[in-house]
């Protein structure tokens, strides 16, 4: 290879991701360390009922010991026979993490710019917080006795309340997704109770593919709205998609586009107009943080992303949260229980209390009340000023990565993310080269309306210097070749994995590798 | 270098770079960067003031400090035991703790490797094929189950069956997920805190979808019958959808063996602990309706190198590619609580999880003996074995019991007039003569 086509000849940084190769595989499964099978119930508890299978293992000291008649404290008709599980010991396993840990690129790695994500930086100080003993008790205590979490809880409320422009705010649903599926219940609850049958829920083409899902499985007929030529919702398409079948459009602003709709407020009228619901789709609330707020846009209920927004970790895929605004007039379809504060009450200043015209719930519990901890303390944390200064760096950074970029970027003006073209290269293979320059690369080939779409979200927390290095890392790669881009990546953990031949030869756990 | 104090703190950019980054872009002003009609611009305040990280933390700690200091004997849904340290440790690592859902394989292997031993655990525990990498909890994975019924080409009907003694947050998530199929959740009855069989056998018909039954029932009790409510549901082609953990299947019957399709519950009983009910589901099935399964599927593949490397896989069911014909909405999932519960159930090994499922068993049982010998007070309700909790008579009006004992510092769950539900494992054994102690004291 020519050396300028390498990682590093350019400005840009490179990356070589750690990687442990053992035997035809990279870190082995726990289950090729060890596998021990233990005998369960009467006949395991001689001390001889465990059998290492490969020998590396601890032998098992057997179970139930202290029963005196038989090995367990059951009859052996409800127990299962035996149980095969890799046994090994502490040390052990914690390199086995750690091993897995390092083959894994996290937003302290280096930019994250996954578009409609919102990677930021995760605050320490909010893990301890979710940590502290206090935090750690059961949902069923009495209110009176958890008077700490509901303080919270009603805090958050309050916090989102404000922030969005809405009358009232659930917390429990436990994710964005959650959240949508909350919101279209409570459309439906309003609408049914109002003695309306509508069948439909509208969404944009551009749409993320959450808001499809959800009306879907809400029972609602999906009615695609197709946008305009700028990228914005096409109001004459809306006048005729929208009637008295309509429950509700769900809107995301700014658009996957990073476009702000311009015309939400004849949006708004044109929705109400025909009796729907306006639902606003919390995904991109950073880019406006500060500067404009869904109720103030017409939005009658919408849901929030803290792990977006409000800097909860990711963790993998989650947990997050997606609590859920509504106006005044749809405060009493929320979810059960909501928070409130009392005064004078000999049994606290906060109880829980269920809404007149409850939808029920959507989470066997409260939600996830440890992420939802977390945003509080980093809502506390920045107040007004860190919080519309986050908005106004996010769509800064943007902005400024944006004109760094040798690819063309179609739509604007954007404001948080914006979606790149990746022209005659495939944004997939261009995005797998990105990750040997060290950085995680957008999300790809979507929204649609913009062929070979880099969909780039770098957030407020990358400095100008990491932006320059994204910025080189993406133009790296603009000028390089189909073949360069076809067999990257080539120094991360694994390199290009098969997802056809791992779909079509299904193996899902450790049983079907040994089949 | 200066940086706006009023600022994030999270944004690292200096007034300096500011400028020039304005500068580059080709404006004057933040502001300039937002196009917002006039009519539509916040020009208010939240009224939120910014905080110290100091601050906050001394206030939130102070705030939390108002929850009483109770020794919970609480379960019903949400349980805890003992979280080894290295959980901990392992899971706060920001290549973890910060990354996101692995649509780049290729630097996402140490997650994906762990989501891929998570789903395995859950495969050896059930006896069933497929595992995914997490609902949101207990009640949503139900739910899920049940969409999944009307999914399910050999199963037809709308009639979903639950135990008349289904815990009530369960069974409003499950009515608020058959809402959109349109599924009619019914009853069938339990005795002595298990099934009815009888009872289930009048209540099924050909419309029947779905029977669920949970081992171990909200109750605490052992289910005695399995494989017969597994027959009946399979004399009249409904899923039988069983509802337990993996604690507790580590020691009970294997649900492959007593014929159930769908096992759902709560996999957070390993990693987290008591969370005020956050929680972490898990959904494991039979490899048929692998197509119909909900949220991610971690997968082993190869890669260029012809290395054995993990992929999320079968994505056409999922809401980003298939829209509105996906199989759920979900997306974001619970997959740090999988690696938290990967972890802790590594650290037990087999004999620690048997181990941790029989102390399960014989905690309640012997604290249900000692509370049975306390005048006023008969445990357990119900003539059944137990896992971790138990029903317990008071003599007393059972809220007068409950007040006393909070004010003792022992928390339980009041179900009835005169009837308490008392939950220990591992975590709160230590307690246990103290709360015997204050139940001689005030019942």
């Amino acid at each position: 290879m020519p050396d300028d086509e390498r990682p590093g000849a350019d400005d840009a940084t490179t990356f070589d991701q750690a990687r442990w190769t053992d035997d035809g595989a990279y870190e082995p499964l726990l289950s090729e360390k060890d596998l021990t099978e233990v005998q369960v119930g009467a006949t395991g508890g001689d001390g001889d009922g465990s059998e290492d299978h490969d020998g590396t293992g601890t032998a098992s000291p057997g179970v139930g010991e202290e029963d005196d008649e038989s090995g367990g404290p059951l009859p052996d008709e409800l127990t299962r026979d035996s149980l095969e599980l890799p046994a090994l010991a502490e040390p052990q396993l914690a390199r086995h993490y750690s091993r897995l840990s390092e083959m894994n690129y996290g937003v302290e790695s280096g930019p994250f710019p996954l578009g409609s994500c919102t990677m930021k930086y995760n605050p320490k100080f909010t893990e301890d917080l979710a940590a502290r003993p206090e935090a750690a008790v059961h949902p069923d205590r009495p209110a009176k006795s958890v008077q700490g979490v509901l303080a919270v809880m009603y805090a958050l409320q309050d916090y989102l309340g404000r922030i969005g422009g809405m009358d009232a705010v659930t917390l429990q649903p436990p994710a964005g997704a959650a959240g949508e599926f909350t919101g279209i219940q409570i459309a439906r609850a309003y609408h049914e109770a109002t003695g309306e049958d509508r069948s439909e829920v509208v969404v944009p083409a551009s749409a993320h593919g959450t808001n499809f899902a959800t009306a879907a499985m809400a029972g609602f007929d999906v009615v695609e709205l197709p946008g305009d030529e700028d990228g914005r919702v096409d109001l004459a398409a809306l006048e005729s998609a929208v009637g008295p079948d309509t429950a509700a459009l769900m809107l995301t602003n700014p658009n996957t586009l990073g476009l702000f709709e311009r015309d939400i407020e004849a949006i708004a009228e044109t929705v109400h107009d025909a009796g729907g619901l306006l639902y606003y789709d919390g995904a991109n609330l950073n880019a406006l943080l500060g500067r404009a707020r869904p109720g103030d846009m017409g939005f009658d209920v919408m849901h929030y992303n803290v792990h977006k927004t409000f800097a909860t970790p990711h963790g993998g895929g989650g947990p997050g949260a997606g609590p859920v605004g509504v106006t005044d007039e749809l405060a009493d379809f929320l979810p059960t229980p909501q928070v409130r504060r009392v005064s004078d009450d000999e049994h606290g200043e906060y109880e829980l209390f269920e809404p007149a015209e409850s939808i029920g719930k959507v989470h066997g519990f409260r939600g996830n009340w440890l992420v939802l901890l977390k945003a509080y303390a980093y809502i506390a944390r920045l107040g007004d000023a860190g919080l519309a200064d986050a908005g106004a760096k996010a769509v800064l950074n943007a902005n400024y990565l944006a004109s760094r970029l040798d690819y063309e970027v179609p739509y604007g003006p954007f404001h948080h993310e914006f979606v790149a073209s990746a022209g005659e290269q495939d944004a997939a293979d261009a995005a797998k080269r990105m990750l040997d320059y060290g950085v995680h690369p957008p999300t790809t080939k979507w929204p649609e309306i913009v062929g070979e779409a880099l969909m780039t979200e770098p957030t407020e927390v990358e400095s100008r210097s990491s932006l320059d290095d994204l910025a080189a890392a993406f133009n790296a790669v603009a000028r390089e070749a189909d073949e360069t881009l076809a067999n990257a990546p080539e120094r991360t953990a694994a390199r290009r994995i098969d997802q056809v031949g791992a779909a079509r030869e299904l193996r899902l756990s450790w049983r079907d590798l040994s089949e | 270098m200066t940086r706006n104090a009023q600022g994030s703190p999270f944004a690292p950019h200096t007034d300096a770079e500011t400028a020039a980054m304005l500068a580059a872009v080709g404006v004057d002003d933040e502001e300039d960067l937002f196009d917002i009609p006039e009519g539509v611009r916040f020009d208010g305040e939240f009224d939120i003031p910014a905080h110290s990280e100091r601050a906050v933390r001394r206030s939130v700690r102070g705030t939390l400090a108002e929850n009483d200091d109770l020794t919970e004997f609480l379960g019903r849904g949400h349980y805890a035991h003992y979280v080894p340290s290295l959980v901990d440790d392992i899971a706060r690592r920001q290549e973890f703790l910060t990354s996101y859902t692995q649509y780049q394989p290729e630097v996402a292997q140490g997650f994906l490797q762990a989501l891929f031993e998570y789903q395995s655990v859950l495969v050896e525990l059930t006896g069933l094929d497929v595992a995914n990498c997490s609902m949101y909890d207990a009640a949503t994975a139900l739910g899920e189950a049940a969409t999944l019924s009307q999914r399910v080409r050999s199963v037809s009907g709308d009639r979903v069956l639950v135990p008349d003694r289904l815990r009530e947050g369960k069974r409003a998530v499950l009515d608020q997920y058959a809402r959109g199929p349109g599924l009619s959740v019914e009853t069938y009855p339990t005795v002595e805190g298990t099934v009815d069989v009888a009872g289930l056998q009048e209540a099924v018909d050909e419309d029947v979808a779905m029977v669920y039954a949970e081992s171990p029932a909200v109750t605490g009790c052992i289910e005695e019958r399995l494989d017969a409510v597994g027959d009946v549901a399979a004399a009249n082609d409904a899923l039988f959808v069983l509802g337990s953990d993996p604690v507790a299947l580590a020691l009970l019957e294997r649900p492959a063996d007593v014929g159930a399709d769908v096992v759902v519950g709560e996999a957070s009983v390993l990693g987290l602990g008591t969370a005020y009910g956050m929680g972490m589901g898990m959904f494991v099935t039979r490899e048929e309706y692998l197509r119909q399964v909900p949220g991610r599927l971690v997968g082993a593949g190869e890669d260029a190198t012809g290395r054995r490397a993990y992929t999320l896989t079968l994505q056409t069911r999922e809401q980003h590619i298939r829209k509105e014909r996906a199989t759920s909405n979900i997306c974001t999932n619970q997959a740090w609580l999988a690696l938290r519960a990967a972890i802790h159930a590594a650290l037990l090994g087999p004999d620690g999880l048997v181990e941790l499922a029989e102390e399960c068993v014989r905690l309640p049982r012997d604290l249900a003996a000692r509370l049975d010998d306390i005048d006023g007070v008969r445990a357990p309700t119900f003539d059944r074995h137990h896992f971790r909790e138990f029903q317990a008579h008071t003599d007393q009006p059972a809220t007068a019991v409950a007040d006393d004992l909070a004010d003792a510092g022992y928390a339980v769950h009041v179900v009835g007039d005169h009837r308490l539900q008392v939950c220990v494992t591992d975590a709160n054994a230590p307690a246990v003569d103290g709360f015997v102690a204050a139940v001689e004291e005030v019942a």
